[in-house]
């Protein structure tokens, strides 16, 4: 102890850097004040302040006659988020999301374990590029690129017809709501595209949850008794779940506020996006436009808070 | 009488590496056995060719007499206490105790009656509902034991069980895993590369180097009469004469290991007692020990190393002494190596 004490007191050092660094190592919350304010304006001014502007404004309401905006509290808004219409459009946007999110977690699941179990050196490498490299290009690249190929004159309906498989895009598109003209005019394009464009968010973290689970863990189950599938719903899952949870926040909340896939690979009908789109944009109705808004938000409390009852949150 | 782990002429590689290399080893049902041996010499290799985690690519493992080589962990009455305790995170303490018997489907009420009398056989009665993260080193090794125990298995396997808990834990848990072994009656096999825990626990014990077992015995056995320079100088530490100088000092022409406790130390003008043997020699150093006090004594050109009790002699760096010792101290050794 005897040491730093004879340096602070032989007066040697000197210089303002040297003097600031002695203040901020004798105070450390000056130095998370400091380091912490700038981002703290910006989550608070920036962030909380236009989400609390947009909470605003869907308590206000459109003037039918004179298209203005009434600057008055009212609840005029929200029910008529209850109409009929715009039932459908957010029961048929978090049908999509959910349908999304458990196909991502279904398809990234094997990917991220055998990922984070198998794969080495320069194969975990090949998987961090093949995962990430999607996300490098642009994402309207990607959908245009999506509906030339779910087009009835793209690809997928050239091969399908030369393996003489067509039958099962025509049985495909001939189902009721999910089919349509073509895949690019229907559900089951959007459902495609939402798939691949949001995978690697889930892809990720699933991965980072299972890396954390050492294989003793594994060994010990199977020592106990348990078969590998018994271990798989007994340890594996349970432990992968928080990282599943955050890949489906990722994914579900992703798919709820697009509103570009549905437009380019899609039916006409609204998802919320659109319609926030529309309402903010061409119909001039923000207040509309901001309840919609805050459709997605109370959904994922709940999604939340569902998770958290169900423990997904236990293991962090 | 069958054994309860049966290894015959046992191999298992890795890519080039041999880390079990024609091992046969019979472990006898009720003995507390010891795998000692420095890291990668096999030993765990070995303990997780019995557990299942490992299948050996050479010869035949039996447990109780069944065939185990092929049969997955899972189908094996053998339970294991890893060396990180392998702990699920997401259970309880009681949760963890009771996943053999969930597993098996033992019914909740007597899954809960049986976890909590292991808990309680290790100590830790009470503590059923503590989040794993809550334990201590010492505590999770417990949860890790009866966790195992609860199965009721035919042999437990334990992986350096204490080696990352300190000295003093260490040593209470040693006394409390023998007696442990003693009242339940069940065969434990145990990994350690601490010679002092092999010796100190063990009936019998194993000393793996290069994937071989090169000597197995009891501890007084393996301690007393090593046959190699390995195990003279892994287990304890020993003066390892060559045969020059051990047969010119009372011994006969081969290396020959002489423990330090066996060593006499007194002035040079001592008288040699019959079938002893002496050697003349200069303090090079000192090293103040506690319990004891280890002189190093050049000889010629052999260094001797000898014990003795502190305060003995006020002897100092630099003096002339005479080593005596016993000739049946002298343990001729047949290997080389």
């Amino acid at each position: 102890m005897s040491a730093p004490a004879a340096k602070s007191n032989s007066g040697e050092r000197g210089g303002v850097l040297e003097t600031l660094s002695d203040v901020f190592v004798n105070r450390p919350q000056l130095l998370t004040l400091l380091l912490l304010t700038p981002p703290l304006l910006w989550i608070g001014i920036v962030y909380v302040g236009s989400l609390f502007a947009l909470l605003l404004q869907s308590f206000y309401s459109l003037d039918d006659f004179s298209g203005l905006i009434v600057r008055e509290f009212t609840l005029s808004t929200y029910a008529q988020l209850l109409e009929e219409a715009n039932v459908q459009i957010i029961v048929r946007t978090v049908v999509m999301a959910a349908l999304v999110t458990l196909a991502c977690a279904v398809i990234a699941f094997p990917i991220a374990y055998y990922a984070a179990r198998y794969a080495k050196g320069g194969m975990k490498a090949l998987f961090y590029l093949a995962i990430m490299m999607p996300l490098w290009s642009s994402y309207l690249v990607k959908v245009y690129a999506w509906k030339l190929i779910l087009a009835k004159e793209g690809i997928l309906t050239f091969v399908a017809t030369s393996l003489h498989a067509s039958w099962i895009i025509d049985g495909l598109l001939a189902m009721p709501v999910i089919g349509g003209p073509s895949l690019s005019f229907s559900y089951i394009g959007t459902f495609l595209v939402f798939v691949y464009i949001w995978i690697p968010y889930m892809i990720l973290p699933v991965q980072a949850a299972l890396e954390r689970v050492p294989a003793s863990y594994l060994e010990a189950s199977a020592d106990l008794g348990a078969e590998p599938r018994q271990t798989f719903w007994n340890v594996i899952f349970p432990l992968a779940l928080p990282g599943i949870i955050a890949g489906s926040i990722f994914t579900f909340s992703l798919t709820l506020g697009d509103y570009i896939v549905p437009q380019i690979v899609g039916n006409s009908r609204f998802m919320i996006g659109q319609a926030v789109y529309t309402y903010q944009g061409t119909a001039g109705n923000i207040p509309l436009a901001a309840a919609f808004t805050v459709v997605p938000m109370v959904i994922m409390g709940f999604y939340l808070w569902g998770a958290k009852r169900m423990g997904a949150f236990d293991v962090l | 009488m069958i054994s309860a782990v049966s290894f015959q002429n046992v191999s298992r590689r890795f890519g080039a590496v041999r880390a079990v290399d024609d091992v046969t080893l019979d472990i006898e049902p009720g003995e507390f056995f010891a795998m000692l041996g420095p890291s990668g010499s096999g030993k765990t290799t070995c303990l997780r060719l019995i557990a299942g985690f490992e299948q050996p690519d050479g010869g035949h493992i039996s447990i109780f007499g069944e065939r185990a080589d092929g049969v997955p962990p899972y189908k094996r009455n053998v339970n294991t206490v890893f060396q990180d305790y392998a702990l699920f995170p997401h259970m309880s303490v009681g949760e963890n105790v009771a996943y053999g018997l969930m597993i098996n489907g033992t019914g909740r009420a007597e899954r809960e009656t049986k976890a909590k009398d292991a808990l309680a056989m290790v100590k830790l009665g009470g503590y059923e509902t503590r989040r794993t993260a809550q334990l201590s080193g010492g505590q999770r090794q417990r949860v890790a034991l009866a966790r195992a125990l609860v199965n009721n298995p035919k042999v437990l396997l334990l992986d350096e069980p204490l080696g990352a808990l300190d000295l003093k834990l260490r040593e209470q848990m040693q006394d409390e895993l023998r007696s442990l072994q003693k009242d339940l009656g069940i065969t434990f096999v145990f990994v350690t590369h601490d010679q002092g825990e092999a010796l100190s626990m063990a009936n019998r014990v194993a000393i793996f180097n290069d994937g071989k077992i090169v000597q197995a015995g009891t501890p007084q056995d393996i301690y007393e009469r090593p046959k190699s320079k390995f195990v003279a100088d892994f287990v304890g530490s020993s003066n390892v004469l060559s045969p020059e100088f051990a047969s010119s000092h009372g011994g006969v022409d081969r290396w020959t290991s002489l423990r330090p406790e066996k060593i006499g130390v007194h002035g040079v003008r001592a008288l040699v007692p019959a079938v002893h043997a002496s050697a003349d020699g200069i303090i090079t150093a000192i090293n103040y020990q506690g319990a004891i006090t280890r002189l190093t004594v050049a000889s010629e050109a052999t260094k001797l190393t000898a014990s003795v009790p502190p305060g003995s002699g006020g002897f100092r760096q630099g003096d002339s002494v005479r080593l005596i010792w016993p000739k049946s101290a002298m343990q001729a050794m047949d290997a080389d190596a």
